[in-house]
């Protein structure tokens, strides 16, 4: 269970990036997870409340986007998301293929309301 | 309302450390492996495997995490060779920082071979990265052959699967030859090689394994 630890960078991160908009107030977090990151999502929410609760980032939602892996055929340049069971090409069949994602832990975006960005972009 | 994207890695300040890590150990030309797995499936015993086969020469050295007990120190300390226990008193995994303090009265110039044994789990040391060159996992025959699918994460990020305890493959219902498949359906790319840290079978191949990478290492230290 590390994603205590994670959702503590998250919220540092809202924290510093906070500090571009004195005006405003994030309200939402985007956080991509891919499926090889090892971070369970429903995990990292009940976290994310917990440490929420009581701090000056309320009111404050977390977004999840959950990342399956994905592919590119090396034969015909198509791109698929990925089984565990079957890595093949759905459209040629060739096993020969690049990586392309699915292992992301990656702040995405933040939602800001009266959002007058000052520094830092 | 506005929407800023950030497009950054939630564990950045992880990141940085390690990557300052990854610089120190190639100015020092020093191999850093991350041994991974489940507890009790063997890394200790590898470590001393390993030692054991090792000249009182060999400029290595050895960090070994758990959350609590100085117990793996104390049993790899017995060889000789540099070790330091890093209890988490808690925490999951080790962490760069953790290494980074580890490390703070070790002279990086007397080490060649830096191996860290990270606290026993399969989930959780997966998503940090300690500087290593390279993650290592190690699956013993006591567990289930469909680990590899239950915890992909770690099987992918790993360059070598270590199966190990294969004296016992006789007493117990491993199918090794699936186990091997079902690390190659996460990771095609997989290196393995079966050791058993009883009889000492294939602790030759491991070492061998690390020799490879250690060359592989000094090679990429001394090119232009």
């Amino acid at each position: 269970m590390h994603e205590m630890g994670i959702a503590n960078s998250v919220l540092e991160a809202v924290r510093v990036e906070s500090l571009r908009f004195p005006d405003g107030h994030i309200y939402k977090v985007g956080v991509r997870i891919g499926e090889l990151a090892g971070v369970a999502p429903d995990a990292l929410r009940f976290s994310f409340e917990a440490l929420l609760r009581g701090s000056e980032l309320e009111p404050l939602t977390l977004e999840i986007e959950y990342c399956p892996r994905r592919y590119q055929c090396r034969a015909c340049a198509h791109e698929y998301p990925a089984t565990i069971s079957d890595l093949a090409c759905p459209r040629c069949g060739a096993v020969e293929s690049l990586f392309l994602g699915g292992d992301e832990l990656e702040l995405s975006y933040l939602e800001v309301e009266n959002g007058a960005c000052v520094a830092g972009t | 309302m506005e929407r800023v994207w950030l497009e950054r890695k939630v564990l950045s300040e992880n990141d940085r450390l390690a990557a300052a890590l990854r610089e120190r150990f190639a100015e020092h030309n020093i191999l850093c492996l991350n041994l991974i797995s489940s507890p009790g499936s063997g890394k200790t015993s590898l470590l001393e495997r390993t030692l054991e086969n090792f000249d009182s020469g060999e400029r290595v050295a050895v960090l070994t995490g758990d959350i609590q007990t100085e117990n793996d120190a104390k049993r790899l300390a017995r060889s000789g060779f540099p070790v330091k226990q890093i209890t988490t008193g808690g925490t999951c995994h080790l962490d760069a920082a953790m290494i980074d303090r580890a490390l703070q009265d070790w002279h990086l110039e007397d080490i060649d071979l830096l191996l860290i044994e990270n606290v026993g789990n399969l989930v959780c040391p997966s998503s940090y990265d300690l500087g290593e060159a390279a993650k290592v996992v190690v699956l013993s025959v006591t567990e289930g052959e469909d680990k590899p699918l239950k915890y992909p994460s770690i099987f992918f990020k790993s360059q070598l699967l270590v199966l190990n305890k294969i004296d016992l493959l006789p007493y117990v219902p491993f199918d090794i030859t699936a186990a091997e498949q079902n690390a190659r359906l996460v990771h095609r790319d997989m290196e393995i090689v079966r050791v058993s840290c009883q009889t000492r079978a294939g602790i030759s191949e491991w070492l061998s394994w690390l020799a490879r990478r250690r060359e592989k290492s000094l090679a990429a230290a001394s090119a232009p």
